[in-house]
């Protein structure tokens, strides 16, 4: 067996140099693609509807989109805080609760058992038939009646991914922290939790997606002139369609923006793990 | 002293009718500084046996005695380190971190446990590697990152449940005699599985062959290759006797095949 030498070492460390400096013709190479679909389907869309004539509250043109987007650019920024506060609030509400419950029954198998399946089958109900509920509950104007939505929506999957992650462990790293002879509450602090990481940003991605939705949709049945959904329901009513489609311009963007954040933490924090790491090594 | 005593122990798997005897009526004395080998064929019980001297589990009846006390009492003083198959790295550490970790968990300082896991690495020969993940190294370096950590509280007693099975021939080899040499240094007294015939017979002091339902203990072969052992004794017509005894046995402890 040779010892690992300086020499080695400083190889892979030289590699590793050379990898960051190649890094950004290696990123333009990887999103190019990406980017150059995005603006050719632009293109192919504006052109298609200057071609055939469709009708603007058929399908308005890109460029009638982006006129409306940014001919009223303070107002659609106001509704993205507007109904991006209520999303954020009922993701931060569902997830916590989703990771207290199902922190509180990992410890106890009993109450696994008996809630998981419970979970799984609540979390097929189309939960958003409640949202007419939640506005009857906490008033249709209240904020907080789409955050209850939003909150309702994200519980289960944040429950059930987290639970996978704090149960499935590998059984030897069991068996070692028994060999440790330490207490439960160690092993969920040194194996469970850091091993549920992963499935808990994982649950954060599927959560801030239905969070949008859950508040956009809970929007379309009623609340302040404020809200993206119900700005969104209310100018397609009236045929100004380029301003709803203005307005789910705002929605993507808020969707894109929630999901590269969680993304950006989740890279701080798990860089050891399989779907974060660099490859290069 | 002896630092592990079996007697009479048995162990049955499930309830009638669907019982499995995994071991019958074992006897085993291990002396301080020994290198037992366990060998037999899958289902033999000898991972079982080790998780039994662990008390990672407890046996149907007989008596385990780790350092003169239940092996449970053991095993909350922390008087053994063990290896799996898989290294059982924790992937959200580092190198050193993890072969802190047993550390950590017994509260010493941080200018302990960083000598002490220094010193580790650089007797499974992995120093310049602290820094470093799991998922960068090889897995022949990944299990003397394991074995570092099983060694970093200086345990007396060292189990070793197939550690180098999933590793190829050439990376055996290596740490077999990595493995001989740690022992020599550290004077631990180390229990080890294996399906290996030559492997058991280069490392040990003692064969332990085992036969499969019911796993019993068949023959316990003493082997007197000198030590220090290196790459040479793989190749001295008393290693090839071994082996040979160590087979029969085997085979014997089968019936006729």
């Amino acid at each position: 067996m040779t010892a690992p030498t300086q020499k080695t070492l400083t190889a892979s460390r030289a590699a590793s140099n050379k990898a960051s400096r190649v890094a950004w013709s290696d990123r333009v190479r990887y999103y190019l693609p990406t980017l150059l679909i995005f603006f050719a389907v632009l293109i192919l869309w504006e052109s298609l509807v200057r071609a055939f004539g469709v009708k603007q509250f058929i399908l308005p043109a890109p460029s009638a989109i982006l006129e409306a987007f940014f001919g009223s650019l303070t107002q659609m920024i106001n509704l993205g805080l507007y109904t991006g506060a209520e999303a954020l609030g009922g993701f931060i509400i569902g997830c916590s609760l989703g990771i207290g419950v199902s922190l509180a029954t990992s410890r106890w198998t009993t109450a696994r058992e008996t809630l998981l399946p419970v979970a799984i089958a609540a979390n097929s109900v189309p939960i958003i038939a409640f949202a007419p509920v939640m506005n009857n509950w906490f008033g249709v104007s209240n904020q907080f009646s789409k955050m209850a939505i939003v909150a309702v929506i994200t519980f289960f999957p944040m429950m059930i991914n987290m639970t996978r992650g704090l149960t499935l462990v590998e059984p030897s790293a069991l068996e070692l922290m028994r060999s440790y002879a330490v207490s439960e509450w160690t092993v969920l602090k040194e194996v469970r939790i850091p091993n549920s990481l992963p499935y808990m940003f994982n649950a954060f991605k599927v959560c801030s997606t239905l969070a949008l939705i859950g508040a956009v949709v809970g929007e379309f049945f009623g609340g302040t002139r404020d809200a993206l959904g119900v700005y969104i329901t209310q100018e397609a009513a009236q045929f100004r369609f380029q301003n709803s489609w203005a307005a789910i311009v705002i929605a993507c963007l808020l969707g894109i923006g929630f999901y590269l954040i969680i993304v950006a933490v989740e890279r701080l924090a798990i860089p050891w793990h399989a779907s974060v790491r660099k490859t290069d090594q | 002293m002896s630092v592990v005593t079996i007697q009479a122990v048995n162990k049955i798997f499930g309830k009638a009718p669907n019982q499995t005897v995994a071991l019958q009526d074992i006897q085993l004395e291990i002396e301080q500084g020994e290198f037992i080998s366990l060998i037999g064929p899958s289902g033999c019980g000898k991972s079982t046996l080790l998780r039994i001297i662990g008390d990672l589990i407890t046996p149907t009846n007989g008596t385990v005695l780790v350092n003169g006390k239940p092996a449970e009492k053991a095993r909350l003083d922390r008087d053994y380190g063990i290896v799996f198959q898989a290294p059982v790295l924790f992937d959200w550490r580092s190198v050193e971190k993890n072969v802190q970790l047993p550390l950590e968990i017994m509260g010493k300082s941080s200018q302990e446990r960083v000598a002490r896991a220094n010193q580790m690495l650089e007797l499974v020969e992995l120093n310049g590697f602290q820094k470093h993940y799991p998922y960068q190294l090889s897995g022949g370096m990944q299990q003397r990152v394991s074995i570092a950590r099983a060694l970093s509280f200086h345990p007396q007693l060292l189990l070793m449940d197939e550690p180098f099975g999933a590793l190829d021939e050439i990376t055996r080899e290596r740490l077999n005699a990595e493995l001989l040499n740690i022992w020599s240094h550290t004077k631990t007294t180390i229990v080890f599985v294996t399906h290996s015939i030559p492997e058991a017979v280069f490392l040990s002091t003692r064969v332990v062959v085992m036969s499969a339902r019911p796993g019993r203990i068949t023959q316990v072969i003493p082997i007197d290759l000198a030590q220090p052992r290196g790459m040479e004794t793989r190749e001295q017509p008393r290693f090839y006797e071994l082996v040979t005894q160590v087979r029969e046995a085997l085979r014997g402890s089968e019936g006729i095949k």
